[in-house]
């Protein structure tokens, strides 16, 4: 895979990482590197659409372990470039290529 | 010109001389040294050491804590604040274990135990504070003990640990918290982890929130300066289910000592007015491939049920929540409420299940656990196949079963249950589990039989 495939204008290049226990609904492996296709017509890459696109693509068992209705299932924080999605925007938030999206789940152990 | 140079070396002489019979006087002397030193001529004073400052620490204190007093940051001051400062560690667990002894260690004026749980065998290779002699006694005994040890030559120690034997709970949260500067959480479950931030939202206490399991683990501090409580993370709990258990996931015992030691750190800090604590941002650990990142979190959200501007929680609030419901989790860690999916009739005891193995009939035993607990212990001719990976070996476990009944096991006896009803939906309508599984086979059947 050469970065060429980066450039291309109606796919988005992401870093996606699962932790804190959420890499289990993703085959245990927590990163992967995924180029995501725009809708048609669309220019940008939304975290809504990024959700539906890792549920229907990514994501091995149990969707509501990773989600709930539009969003993420409570108890998982999202960050986008190490920045909680909630000081950009939330579902809105638009992804650039080579971005960063982290989905962790809050751990409870100790 | 000779002359007057003698005369200045006698003088330094004579100050040698002084300063001599000074410390000879006062190691003589029962006296402390402050009384005895006098400051009128510092140049000739056999101990400068309070020429610095006013402070009250003493030279036993001085040494004891002089490798940090030599932290420029730190410093006489930190040090000063730190001992003067109450500090409350809820939970002597893996995170417990290191954040209690360091913060003891590092010259608190008073450390807080909350526990209600006796140590057990299974708890040792994380739970650093607690050794073999502690299994069977109380948690909180075996800290307190672990850390007034670190003093045990000091007639008057000078800390205080203060022993809580204790579950927290809405009724006594506000009471226990109330009585410290700085909350460290360090407990296992979630409506514990609700029940005190609420309460140190009431009270306006930091709290210091870390958290393990597996190879991962999480830090922040809460409610401080203005930053974000647990709630504004987390307004709505996880649903039952998704949060794993360090008795069903497993957690690798330097993890909690980690996130349990970078909790020490935060409290410290926080006590001792040094450096930026961990608010407004999260530390999380990746053991497995030791990646730390420290991210950005939201602020305050000025809606949050519980902290919002003018309208916090009160202590009465707190008293009236039922946090086990809100969350539908217990207030401990102990093993889940057993499922109840099949009726007694697709059942059969672990004593039945060895009369059946005497009696000779021809069967197929399933273990339906995950094959690496399945590899730490198992029963002779089992197959395992791990209740997610049913469906898909469903013909290798009619052709190994043939015309013969299968007879599910697990662990405790939840995942069977489940196995057994996907078996006879799909043709096997004979199947029965165990139930209890294989702690009821230890149990009842068999005492040398390894459990976890
Ligand atoms: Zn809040």
């Amino acid at each position: 895979m050469g970065t060429d495939s980066v450039e291309s204008n109606d796919t988005v290049h992401l870093n996606l990482e699962f932790g804190g226990g959420l890499e289990i609904l993703f085959g245990s492996i927590k990163c992967h590197s995924v180029d995501i296709p725009l809708n048609s017509g669309s220019e940008k890459l939304k975290m809504e659409h990024l959700l539906v696109w890792v549920r229907d693509n990514l994501l091995q068992e149990r969707p509501e372990f990773f989600m709930k209705e539009k969003s993420v299932r409570p108890g998982v924080l999202v960050l986008i470039n190490d920045c909680d999605w909630e000081l950009c925007e939330r579902l809105n938030a638009t992804l650039e290529n080579n971005d960063t999206v982290v989905f962790i789940s809050t751990l409870h152990g100790g | 010109m000779d002359l007057a140079r003698e005369v200045q070396q006698l003088r330094l002489e004579k100050a040698k001389l002084e300063a001599e019979l000074q410390s000879f006087r006062e190691s003589a002397s029962s006296a402390t040294v402050s009384e005895s030193c006098s400051l009128r001529d510092p140049t000739f004073c056999p101990a400068t050491w309070l020429s610095g400052g006013q402070h009250y620490l003493d030279r036993e204190m001085i040494n004891r804590y002089s490798r940090q007093l030599l932290v420029p940051a730190f410093g006489v001051q930190g040090q000063l604040n730190l001992l003067k400062s109450s500090i409350l560690v809820v939970g002597a667990g893996g995170l417990g274990s290191s954040a209690a002894l360091y913060l003891a260690a590092a010259g608190i004026g008073c450390l807080g135990i909350v526990d209600h749980d006796n140590v057990e065998l299974n708890n040792l290779h994380r739970q650093i504070i607690h050794s073999e002699s502690s299994i069977g006694n109380s948690k909180v005994n075996s800290a307190a003990t672990a850390c007034n040890a670190l003093f045990c030559y000091r007639i008057n120690s000078m800390l205080k640990v203060v022993k809580h034997e204790v579950q927290l709970t809405a009724n006594n949260s506000v009471d226990l918290i109330n009585q410290y500067d700085v909350i460290v959480d360090a407990t296992d479950n979630v409506p514990t982890r609700y029940l005190i931030s609420d309460t140190c939202v009431a009270l306006g206490k930091p709290l210091v929130s870390g958290a393990a399991l597996g190879m991962d683990g999480q830090l922040t501090v809460y409610n401080f300066n203005g930053g974000p409580c647990y709630r504004c993370l987390f307004p709505v709990p996880p649903p039952q289910g998704a949060c794993q258990r360090c008795s069903d996931s497993g957690v690798l015992g330097v993890v909690p000592g980690i996130i349990g030691a970078f909790q020490a750190l935060e409290a410290i800090k926080i006590a001792s007015g040094v450096g930026d604590p961990l608010s407004k941002r999260m530390l999380i650990l990746d053991g497995f491939s030791t990646s730390i990142r420290v991210v950005k979190l939201r602020n305050r959200n000025p809606d949050c049920s519980v902290c919002r501007d003018g309208s916090q929680i009160t202590e009465r609030e707190i008293q009236e929540l039922n946090y086990e419901s809100f969350t539908g989790s217990s207030l401990s860690d102990k093993s889940p409420k057993p499922l109840s999916v099949l009726p007694d009739s697709q059942r059969i005891t672990a004593k039945e299940y060895f009369d059946y193995l005497k009696e000779g009939h021809p069967h197929l035993l399933l273990d339906v656990r995950e094959a690496h607990q399945y590899a730490i212990s198992a029963l002779p001719c089992s197959l395992n196949v791990p209740l997610a990976k049913l469906e898909d070996r469903l013909p290798e476990i009619k052709a190994a079963a043939q015309e013969s009944q299968i007879i599910v096991l697990c662990r405790r006896g939840n995942d069977s249950q489940l196995a057994v009803k996907y078996l006879r939906e799909n043709g096997k309508t004979e199947a029965v589990d165990i139930i209890g599984g294989l702690e009821s086979w230890a149990r009842d059947v068999d005492p040398r039989f390894p459990i976890y």
